[in-house]
């Protein structure tokens, strides 16, 4: 097909569409709106399901019915929609049915405001809903990327039986970028029958299947909880990805940031080495499973004085840097949250602030 | 003269965990009755609401899921949108259905969402201990209106099966209850059409079942059939409010 | 064609609204416990029942069923 310019959001949708997940439940909400708009008009030509609902909350478990039939299904939202779909979400994980969740970013909290921030870490990677689960969270910084990891999501959220989470910004969203599309995957056959309430004559079963999630039992739940906490170490052992940038030299200072701001980043360390200055960055591609041993490794090299976490928040996944870097360099923060995207000269200035 | 009476296949063998005299048996059993009649246990999937019913896929032998609370409609929407060949019921208390559950209700029935539901109204909150529902009636005292639900601080009982009727997409809405053999019969008639419709795939379908709940009115079983029949049926009146068939209601406003 | 009725008494939870609706008068409830706790429902007059099925319809528990057997079984 070659390459074609397209916007995030549409070529989120049509990556859904190419992975072989033709079923969307959606409501609509800025900066996301245009995902809905798009498979509105292209799940009907693929004879798929489109349906807007009447809120995230109904969306959330509509997902999590459709998910429990064992069938491939995906929904879009921006930070307040996923809130509301956050005690959903935490059904869908306790219920081990697989479903894909994309979180266009936006600021908070509350209403906020319509532009990219990066402010729902903490709420992907460390649980917006109850209880003892994680997502697998996954941060595209372009729109190729949100491509290729949307591509990715069904299968890994299959192969765990649990909700992957695409991670994008209002950038990711509405910028227009050339994205060419992987061949359309083939979806492979699942063991979805030994627990998908998809009619016991279409399994040819005389069993009965039950997704739920009470557990009443003490043990029981505890049990269950061990199992599900079994799956998040395989993801921490199989799936955490991250892309270094600039690391084989001497540098300086470690950036660490993620998504469309990783990208700031890169500008910035390039100006800096041509003025002289060495800055490494890490940039995580999964937030959970999050690469600690990537930055551990980083910081620790002789030349590293300092680690800077950039991220267009207050302040959320300095904490999992500060865990990984272990002490071994202080750790500092840099960001805004308005929607405002810190610029590279931004970036630099705190960079040589903070190099100490 | 006479007839057998066996339990129904759709049912399993478990002792339900419900009070003495709750009616939520005779709910399960009609369901039951009617799946097996029509043939479509193997293609059938419940979902079990947040309530005494919570446990209700213990009482079934076909595929179910549990939903949160009030988002049943929502789950069965989502099932019957991708896999229509499946028949889909939510069975749902007055919490579940007419609080938390309003407008996953409401908008279902409004798309036409072409699953049947089953309301079981009983007034009050049973599994949570007892507390006011929407539909429990005026200066009925509940453990959260102990001097009797006041008309001007929390409104009238909602009359669930008028308000969906009111839409204007083509469903199927009836009230029935099972507080004696004759109107569990009509019950079972209804909650047949209600699936037969499904199967058809011609609209939604909601059969509301006046109910009783000993323990939580603080009554015996007999005596809550006896309140149940003074009280509930002249506000909660019994019929059928909508078929797919009538004609398009005018829309003049 | 003949019947037999059983009330299964270790389903049964005792409510009592199978003697209220029975039109024969044939079920009381038991002063004998069950092993859960309740004191069930029998047959005091079992040779007045029509097999109508009424309390069957009436039980939330499916503690009584009704039966085909040979009628030489039933006269036993």
């Amino acid at each position: 097909m070659g390459k074609v310019l397209m916007k995030g959001n549409e070529a989120i949708g049509e990556a859904a569409i190419r992975a072989g997940c033709l079923n969307y439940f959606a409501y609509p909400i800025t900066p996301q709106s245009e995902v809905a708009e798009y498979l509105a008009r292209r799940l009907p030509e693929e004879g798929g399901v489109f349906l807007q609902g009447e809120s995230e909350v109904a969306v959330s478990y509509m997902i999590f019915g459709a998910a429990a039939c064992g069938e491939r299904v995906f929904t879009t939202s921006s930070s307040p929609g996923i809130s509301l779909m956050s005690e959903g979400i935490s059904y869908i994980t306790a219920a081990q049915c697989p479903a894909v969740f994309v979180n266009i970013m936006r600021g908070g909290p509350g209403l906020g405001g319509i532009l990219p921030s990066q402010a729902d870490y903490n709420q992907s990677v460390k649980g917006g809903g109850h209880g003892d689960y994680k997502l697998l969270v996954l941060a595209p910084a372009s729109v190729q990327e949100a491509v290729q990891m949307m591509m990715e999501a069904f299968a890994l959220a299959e192969k765990y039986r649990n909700p992957v989470m695409i991670l994008g910004d209002g950038l990711i969203g509405q910028m227009m970028e050339p994205v060419e599309f992987p061949e359309a995957l083939k979806v492979k056959p699942t063991n979805k029958d030994q627990w998908a309430t998809n009619g016991m004559d279409t399994r040819k079963s005389k069993q009965r299947n039950l997704v739920k999630t009470l557990y009443l039992d003490p043990e029981e739940l505890n049990s269950h909880n061990l199992k599900l906490k079994a799956k998040y170490e395989q993801m921490e052992r199989e799936e955490v990805r991250h892309e270094a940038y600039n690391v084989d030299g001497d540098f300086e200072l470690l950036i660490v940031s993620y998504g469309t701001m990783s990208r700031v980043c890169c500008t910035a360390i390039d100006n800096l080495k041509a003025e002289g200055l060495e800055v490494g960055m890490i940039r995580p591609q999964t937030l959970f499973p999050f690469p600690k041993a990537a930055i551990y490794n980083a910081a620790a090299k002789p030349s590293c004085r300092v680690v800077l976490c950039v991220e267009m928040c207050m302040g959320q996944m300095i904490e999992d840097v500060e865990r990984s870097v272990s002490g071994q360099r202080p750790v500092h923060w840099y960001g805004k949250c308005g929607g405002e995207v810190p610029t590279p000269e931004e970036v630099m200035e705190e960079v040589k602030k903070r190099r100490g | 003269m006479g007839k057998t009476f066996q339990k129904p296949e759709a049912l399993s063998d478990t002792i339900t965990h419900y009070c003495p005299g709750c009616t939520h048996g005779v709910a399960h059993r009609l369901v039951a009755e009617v799946i097996d009649e029509l043939g479509i246990r193997r293609r059938t999937v419940g979902i079990a609401p947040v309530g005494c019913a919570v446990l209700m896929y213990n009482y079934f032998t076909f595929d179910f899921q549990e939903a949160a609370h009030g988002r049943a409609p929502a789950m069965a929407t989502g099932i019957k949108r991708v896999r229509p060949d499946l028949v889909v019921f939510t069975y749902q208390g007055d919490g579940d259905l007419a609080s938390i559950g309003m407008s996953e209700i409401v908008h279902a029935a409004n798309r036409g969402e072409k699953f049947t539901v089953i309301f079981i109204n009983n007034a009050v909150y049973g599994m949570t201990g007892g507390q006011m529902a929407p539909t429990t009636l005026p200066d009925q005292r509940t453990t959260t209106s102990p001097f009797g639900r006041k008309i001007s601080d929390t409104g009238m009982p909602v009359k669930m099966s008028e308000l969906l009727a009111a839409l204007q997409t083509p469903a199927y809405i009836t009230r029935q209850t099972l507080l004696s053999p004759k109107y569990i019969n009509r019950a079972k008639k209804a909650i047949k059409q209600a699936f037969s419709y499904q199967i058809e795939n011609k609209c939604f379908s909601f059969v509301e079942l006046v109910s009783t709940c000993p323990t939580n009115w603080g009554m015996t079983p007999l005596n809550a059939i006896k309140w149940a029949e003074e009280k509930m049926l002249s506000y909660f009146p019994l019929g059928v409010f909508k078929t797919p068939e009538e004609k398009e209601r005018s829309t003049n406003l | 064609m003949a019947f037999e009725h059983l009330v299964d008494k270790d389903r049964c939870k005792g409510c009592g609204l199978c003697v209220h609706v029975c039109p024969k008068n044939v079920l009381e409830i038991s002063n004998e416990v069950n092993t859960k706790g309740y004191f069930p429902a029998y047959q005091a007059r079992p040779e007045d029942c029509i097999f109508c099925a009424l309390c069957c319809t009436m039980c939330p528990d499916v503690a009584i069923t009704i039966s085909e057997i040979e009628a030489a079984a039933a006269k036993k």
